[in-house]
């Protein structure tokens, strides 16, 4: 019973100092800030692996989301005559919901997981001990620039997930169900409100890159220096950046729609 | 490896595109131009019955859009709904007495204020009050109007 | 303890180091000097902590008791700053070269210099080049560090960690996992290294043999403990029954060749229920 007890207790223990070092390496990262500026450089480099790279997948994503959107909603929509309003379906799943959070999951597994096996090798090979010697931090030199760039990169991609999604369900609607071009731009327009969907849909891919970058950079920098301990943190990141999406998703939601 | 200038050239590329995105989300799908927010004048109007209107819906005149409702609130004196109009500050010459009616888009659709316009040389300005208004028309009012009207017609026939 | 030849202070000076992983002890009161110009090793079997001892001195692990001086100056109580200053001048070659993977052989060995200097791209070219034909891989400046083997891997580190002309390099297990080619280069580097440019040199290996041929002091250490020390020739024929299993690399002796057990008859015998 008091083992049991104890156990709990550090498992807790463990967690709070888990939570206490997750915190100090954000501080850390976000004080390599101003180190930023006079080297751009690092970033861009960052930008394309994190960013460019995931392009294909959160477009190709985003296209057939939109599509199958496009299909379930023209059937569901037509039975009651509205299917007029498809394109407000669409937008408004994809601009508030689906686009973020979607594009975060994939992000996380993208993104995240190969950050995390990036960081975590770098640790095992001793680099990161090795720039230490050189008197270089590794936190502001190899980190920082590697969580800007998610913090950058993830709102343009959640954009580029929702709006390929709208063009996809345009094509589905409109281009094979026949649905009418202008209604469904029409009411689309009329129904989204730039503030309320559009701007806190953004506000929540903020939100999610910012996580997501932070728990990949997390795990790889506190992973286990082996090729197991690399391969548990690159599991751990995935797994608890999707769960941290879905959760926040509920809270942010909460928060921005709940009236 | 690939080479720095390569990289720039497809970040710089993947920047553009994310914002052309955010470019299209805003005019194309929510409708920028018509979605101005803060400026404008708001006037009071005070209804008898606001149905299911709500904060954000549509103020219209003529049907185009030219405002939102921006507040709900009730009047404990006069048993009153106030509601609160913010009209965009271009539509600043709407005559003293209009009329506003809340209207209801199609059978099931959401309502929202029209303005009719009156025939006054004065204009509406910040935190004038319209006095002519028209309640909600409930749908189970005039349907229960409906019946009863039936039922007294039947009772006429026999 | 040994005096130093010279009068002068040592570089490195540890006074009762302690230092524990979880409830392992891995220092217990250990006090090592590390004098100027000279080649000194810390020998002792695996597991004995000799890479932390590494790790401790240049300020990547902090003791639980007892200072470690390096250059008169306590590591454990500098501001961040100053520990980086201080590590500028400290090299240290990693057992697995810890090279940056996805920059080339030529931008490994100029990070420091991009890091911490402002020279001329053309003044930092010919410095870069220098280290590398001082290790032999001139040639090999274009490759990226996947495309090497271990030791050049290695010897493209050394040039790394020499490039800003350091007070000392401390070589984690240089001798490890080489051929005999490889191994012969880098005693022949470390020891050139040395004389050259009077860089003060710690080696931490088991390697007995090369070391030895190499190293002004060794200190050996074990169970936390700093056993013996003493020039290499003293050492061979040291008065430790330890010391001369250790240095002769004998199979049996203080150091038994079985894991404790019982007695093989016994255990043979009660195992056959």
């Amino acid at each position: 019973m008091l083992n049991s007890l104890a156990r709990l207790g550090q498992v807790g223990i463990g967690i709070l100092e888990r939570l206490g070092r997750g915190h100090l390496l954000l501080l850390g990262i976000c004080r390599g800030l101003p180190d930023l500026f006079p080297r751009p450089g690092l970033l861009t480099k960052q930008i394309y692996s994190v960013g460019v790279l995931s392009i294909l997948i959160i477009s190709v994503s985003g296209l057939f989301v939109g599509m199958v959107l496009g299909l379930q909603g023209y059937y569901i929509l037509s039975q009651f005559g509205a299917e007029q309003t498809l394109g407000v379906m669409v937008a408004a799943s994809l601009v508030r919901e689906l686009g973020p959070v979607v594009a975060a999951l994939l992000f996380a597994g993208r993104a995240g997981s190969a950050l995390t096996a990036e960081i975590g090798l770098m640790k095992a090979t001793e680099q990161l001990s090795g720039l230490e010697m050189m008197a270089v931090d590794p936190i502001r030199r190899v980190l920082t620039p590697r969580f800007f760039a998610g913090f950058i990169s993830m709102p343009l991609l959640a954009a580029l997930f929702s709006a390929l999604g709208i063009i996809g369900g345009y094509f589905v609607g409109v281009g094979l169900l026949g649905v009418d071009d202008g209604a469904f731009w029409a009411q689309m327009q009329a129904k989204i409100d730039l503030h309320e969907d559009v701007f806190n849909g953004a506000i929540k891919s903020v939100v999610f890159g910012i996580v997501c970058t932070w728990i990949a950079l997390f795990q790889g920098f506190d992973a286990i220096p082996t090729s197991e301990g690399v391969s548990r943190a690159t599991t751990r990141t995935v797994v608890h950046s999707s769960l941290a999406v879905l959760g926040l998703d509920f809270i942010l939601t909460a928060l921005m729609f709940g009236d | 490896m690939i080479h720095n200038r390569t990289i720039e050239i497809l970040v710089g590329a993947f920047m553009a595109a994310g914002l052309v995105a955010f470019f299209f989300l805003a005019m194309q799908v929510s409708n920028l131009s018509s979605s101005s927010n803060g400026d404008g004048y708001e006037v009071i109007a005070r209804f008898d019955n606001i149905g299911s209107l709500k904060v954000r819906s549509p103020v219209t005149m003529a049907g185009v859009r030219i405002g939102r409702v921006s507040n709900i609130s009730f009047d404990r004196k006069t048993y009153e709904a106030v509601v609160t109009l913010r009209v965009e500050s271009q539509y600043n010459v709407l005559p003293e007495d209009s009329f506003a009616k809340i209207f209801t888009a199609g059978l099931l659709g959401e309502q929202y204020i029209g303005l009719d316009p009156g025939g006054s040389e004065k204009y509406l300005h910040e935190g004038s009050e319209i006095s002519l208004t028209q309640s909600a028309l409930v749908l189970e009012e005039i349907i229960g109007q409906f019946l009863f009207s039936k039922a007294e017609e039947g009772n006429k026939v026999e | 303890m040994v005096e130093s030849a010279d009068k002068q202070e040592p570089l490195v000076r540890i006074r009762g180091l302690r230092f524990s992983r979880g409830s392992r002890v891995i220092f217990d009161g250990v006090d090592i000097d590390i004098p100027r110009g000279k080649v000194t090793a810390i020998m002792g079997p695996s597991g004995t902590g000799k890479t932390t001892l590494l790790k401790l001195i240049g300020g990547q692990l902090r003791p639980s008791a007892g200072t470690i001086h390096v250059d008169g100056q306590d590591i454990h109580r500098l501001s961040n700053r100053d520990l980086y200053r201080l590590r500028m001048r400290m090299g240290m070659l990693f057992q697995s070269g810890a090279l940056l993977t996805d920059i080339s052989v030529f931008e490994n060995v100029a990070y420091p210099l991009r890091e911490h200097t402002d020279l001329t791209p053309s003044m930092l070219r010919k410095l870069v080049l220098l280290k590398l034909e001082a290790v032999g891989l001139r040639g090999a400046r274009d490759l990226m560090p996947s495309e090497l083997s271990g030791g050049m891997a290695r010897r493209v580190a050394l040039a790394r960690a020499m490039v800003l002309d350091p007070m000392m390099i401390m070589y984690d297990e240089p001798f490890t996992g080489q051929d005999p080619i490889s191994m012969g280069v880098l005693v022949e580097l470390i020891r050139a290294l040395n004389d050259a440019s009077r860089i003060s040199s710690i080696i931490v290996s088991h390697d007995v043999q090369e070391t030895a041929a190499i190293a002004d002091l060794i200190y050996v250490i074990s169970n936390g403990k700093v056993i013996e020390s003493g020039a290499p020739d003293a050492m061979m024929n040291s008065s430790s029954d330890w010391t001369r299993q250790f240095m002769q690399g004998l199979a049996d002796g203080p150091v038994p060749f079985h894991y404790p057990a019982e007695e093989l008859a016994a255990d043979l015998l009660g195992s056959s229920c």
